[in-house]
């Protein structure tokens, strides 16, 4: 006996949500087998589908970049129709907490170093910040939370040229905590609206900030507005200053990072999807060229999870679905085949932001997705890859990650789940 | 994550040797658990800090981040002691559910806490004496189950806690968990033991103490399932799994009591037997924090074939459809998952199984955590950090359709109860009603 399903994904982040989501369209028995709490908390909660292609500036419209891309991209894989799937299930399970989905152009979000980042999808508080809306700008940053510098990001966005007057200002939080507190703090404590002296955490913020405005008509903090009660804080301080409040994305550990999560997860729920998680897919039993059996470290034991159909997607070099020594890179759980150059320092680029090579290392998609070997054949026939696992897109350069996370594991889930339930 | 998981620098790994690579043991005076890796595999991301129950609520505590990698590399200055902030984490584990990076940090912060209490608590003061007391809860209650009416009498004294919390530092806002007038033990001998014999599929149980002495119905349910499904139960002479004792910092006596499982189970596993646990921090403890933390002969063994009943059960039995074909009278149940089950992957399983089963309406209130977390709960200067971390659990269970509450964990079922007046249940417990 082994725990059994339809579809098993293998992942936790945005490809396999999206992966696991699709396949339970289709009717299938799905499961979720991630390793670890996901890796969301670790992103900026912005949904990018292309932003850049090569050396140019940022791409208006990423559904007319397409052709651009080099062959091997995934997105040729899947195609629009995969993309447009990709960006369906997402809006469907987060509904009106982000926005984006009215149009194709990329909307320019401003970020925590002060640039411009393409971005098909962005979080509702959010949505005021746009580099491409007019309007002065003041950013608000807190002692002692040091990730976000406001007057640097503010003159780094004037030196690139926004159309509007930007300054940066650094406040005290009302309320003081520890250095190096956790950012959850911050927000909860303008979540409960704590008592500090001179009133609340929320009024208090906002005539610290009110005395700082000079003619701005929106004011931007670091995303730490809230956690349960962010939209209720948002239009408080909105109410207060008198003029549109907006958060921008954080690195980790990133609230809006954590919201998505908990989004995704909770469709999962919805959707009926298992979950299993905290213990690492190690390796795998296989027959005649189909696998039967993905086996499961639980703490130095092997368990078997049987499924007809594996999507795989456990990321990339980062995520570890991808790794590396001194000799070569590999795909750690089914060992499927991850072209690179023999010679290791071919790997890489001299120029820290140069063309890496691999940025792109990934496995080998066939037009099903499924990761082929040496010979161009796939691995197994039962197997599918989606997201970062997937090589070919240099997804830090193009602002691709999540739109490539999105289209490939809608397509893997969807034909994972027809292949299941036939 | 043991040391044997955690990514270590590849250049070691066996298959990627070259011949003019030497490996060279960088602490090769050092007889202690080689850390390094651990420490040098944080890239300080803080995944950990954010997932802290206690970091949460007590703005004292630096968080695991600092606990565990930071503290290590500054305890290699040899004029750095370990920080007494250590004494404030709960030992929840969490933080290695979080870690992206495979940091032990748990193994980090148990061995930093034994540290701390072997070098720099005074051996009279109060809290250690507390601590000592709470930590071998099992000794205890092996001593209150002898007479358990009076010792339930006396222990639910409103006089005798006020002392207790007075003199020991034992908190007076809860009540004492009431001893069973017949332990699991006294049970177990009284039937004359397993009442199945298999060649084939044999399970030894490692009941811990709570099933033992103050909830022998857990340990009752688990033997009847397991010999519903045909399985040769045999319950071997045991000791605390030392969980109370790694969130104290007293490691002598987790080695000891470990040493004791180790050659009490360990010989069973030639014979086909694989260990049983019903408690979730007593799997944990078996299955990760003994190889972490001891080098005893057997124990890597006794790791290995550890499970949690429910889960070897799902891994070896069809229990879905068991449970498709059962059905029990209506019952709705609130159900949390203790933070030592998730570190296993077993935090959605219950609610998984117990949906299909017709009669039971089950809901799960939320990934927090209880607050209690063993005996950090009953420590009267925590009370009340313990009852601010367990309020989104008590809020949870409020709104939750059914009030009875589910959990696998002894403590934290104690917290439902304190913090909700449910009566808590074990999943062994409704599997019982269902399967026999």
């Amino acid at each position: 006996m082994a725990i059994t399903d339809d579809v098993l994904v293998v992942g936790g982040g945005i490809a396999a949500c999206t992966a696991a989501l699709s396949a339970a369209e289709t009717g299938a028995r799905v499961r979720l087998l991630a390793h670890k709490k996901s890796t969301l908390r670790q992103a900026s909660g912005l949904v990018d589908v292309l932003g850049y292609i090569g050396d140019g500036g940022p791409s208006a419209d990423p559904f007319d970049a397409l052709d651009s891309l080099p062959a091997d991209h995934p997105y040729h894989v899947v195609g629009e129709d995969g993309i447009r799937d990709g960006l369906r299930i997402f809006d469907e399970a987060v509904g009106d907490t982000y926005r984006g989905g009215h149009t194709d152009t990329n909307a320019l979000v401003v970020t925590y170093g002060g640039t411009v980042k393409p971005t098909a999808r962005y979080p509702a508080s959010v949505a005021t910040g746009l580099a491409s809306s007019t309007g002065d700008m003041l950013l608000v940053g807190f002692e002692g939370l040091t990730d976000f510098d406001a007057p640097v990001a503010a003159d780094h966005l004037t030196a690139s040229g926004v159309p509007f007057d930007v300054r940066g200002v650094t406040v005290r939080y009302p309320k003081s905590f520890r250095s190096d507190a956790k950012v959850t703090r911050f927000a909860k404590a303008l979540d409960r609206d704590e008592s500090v002296s001179g009133g609340t955490v929320r009024s208090v913020l906002a005539d610290t900030v009110a005395a700082e405005m000079d003619g701005q008509t929106r004011v931007g903090f670091p995303a730490i507005l809230g956690d349960d009660h962010d939209e209720e804080v948002r239009d408080e301080l909105a109410d207060r200053l008198g003029v549109p409040v907006f958060e921008v994305p954080t690195g980790p550990p990133s609230l809006l990072g954590l919201k998505l999560e908990d989004m995704l997860f909770d469709a999962l729920d919805d959707a009926g999807v298992r979950i299993s998680s905290g213990n690492p897919a190690v390796d795998f039993e296989a027959n005649d060229g189909r696998i039967d059996t993905v086996l499961v470290d639980q703490k130095s034991r092997l368990t078997p999870y049987e499924a007809d159909q594996i999507v795989l997607a456990t990321g990339g070099l980062v995520g570890k679905g991808l790794d590396s020594d001194r000799e070569q890179v590999t795909e750690p759980v089914f060992g499927c085949h991850v072209p690179h150059p023999e010679d290791r320092y071919e790997w890489s680029d001299p120029e820290a932001f140069g063309d890496h090579a691999f940025a792109r290392f990934g496995v080998v998609p066939d037009d099903e997705l499924r990761p082929t070997g040496e010979d161009g054949e796939p691995h197994f026939e039962n197997l599918r890859a989606a997201g970062g696992v997937v090589g070919g897109a240099d997804v830090a350069r193009e602002k691709s990650a999540s739109g490539v996370s999105l289209a490939t594991g809608a397509v893997a889930g969807r034909l994972a789940g027809e292949e299941a339930t036939q | 994550m043991s040391d044997a998981e955690s990514p270590t620098n590849p250049t070691l790994t066996p298959d990627a040797q070259t011949d003019d690579f030497e490996a060279v043991d960088v602490f090769a005076e050092s007889t202690d658990m080689d850390l390094r890796p651990g420490a040098d595999n944080c890239y300080k991301c803080t995944a950990c800090d954010v997932s802290c129950p206690v970091a949460e609520v007590d703005d004292e505590f630096p968080g695991p981040k600092f606990q565990g990698p930071e503290q290590w590399r500054l305890k290699r200055k040899d004029d750095a002691a370990v920080d007494d902030s250590i004494m404030s984490c709960s030992n929840c584990m969490r933080c290695d559910d979080a870690c992206p990076s495979g940091v032990p940090l748990s193994q980090m912060h148990n061995t930093a806490r034994g540290e701390y209490v072997d070098e720099e608590m005074d051996k009279l003061s109060r809290e250690y004496v507390r601590n000592r007391i709470l930590a071998n809860y099992g000794t205890l209650a092996q001593l209150g189950s002898m007479f358990p009416r009076l010792t339930n009498a006396v222990m639910g004294n409103s006089v005798v806690q006020q002392i207790n919390e007075k003199v020991l530092g034992i908190t007076a806002e809860r009540d004492f968990p009431e001893f069973a007038t017949q332990t699991f033990r006294e049970w177990w001998n009284e039937r004359g033991g397993p009442q199945v014999r298999s060649e084939e599929k044999r399970v030894a149980y490692f009941h811990g103490c709570y099933s033992n002495y103050n909830t022998p119905e857990v340990g009752k349910a688990m033997v009847r399932i397991f010999e519903s499904f045909g399985y040769e139960v045999v319950v071997p002479k045991q000791r605390c799994s030392g969980t109370p004792m790694f969130a104290n910092g007293m490691l002598d006596d987790a080695k000891r009591a470990a040493g004791i499982n180790v050659e009490n189970f360990s010989g069973l596993i030639p014979e086909g037997y694989d260990i049983i646990a019903s408690c979730t921090s007593c799997s944990m403890s078996l299955r990760q924090e003994y190889p972490e933390l001891f080098d005893i002969n057997g124990i890597e063994d006794l790791s290995a074939h550890t499970y949690e009943a429910l889960e070897y059960l799902r891994i070896h039995e069809d229990l879905e459809s068991e449970i498709r074909e059962a059905s029990v009278s209506d019952q709705s149940f609130a159900y949390h998952a203790p933070c030592h089950g998730r570190n296993q992957g077993l935090d959605r399983q219950a609610v998984e199984l117990f949906r299909e089963l017709d009669g039971v309406n089950i809901e799960d209130v939320g990934d927090s955590c209880s607050g209690i977390s063993g005996t950090y709960g009953w420590k009267e200067e925590k009370y009340d950090k313990s009852m601010q971390i367990g309020s989104d659990m008590f809020d949870h269970m409020e709104h939750a359709e059914g009030n009875v509450g589910m959990t696998e964990c002894p403590t934290c079922s104690m917290q439902m109860e304190h913090g909700t007046g449910y009566d808590i249940k074990h999943p062994l417990q409704l599997l019982e009603e269902a399967l026999v």
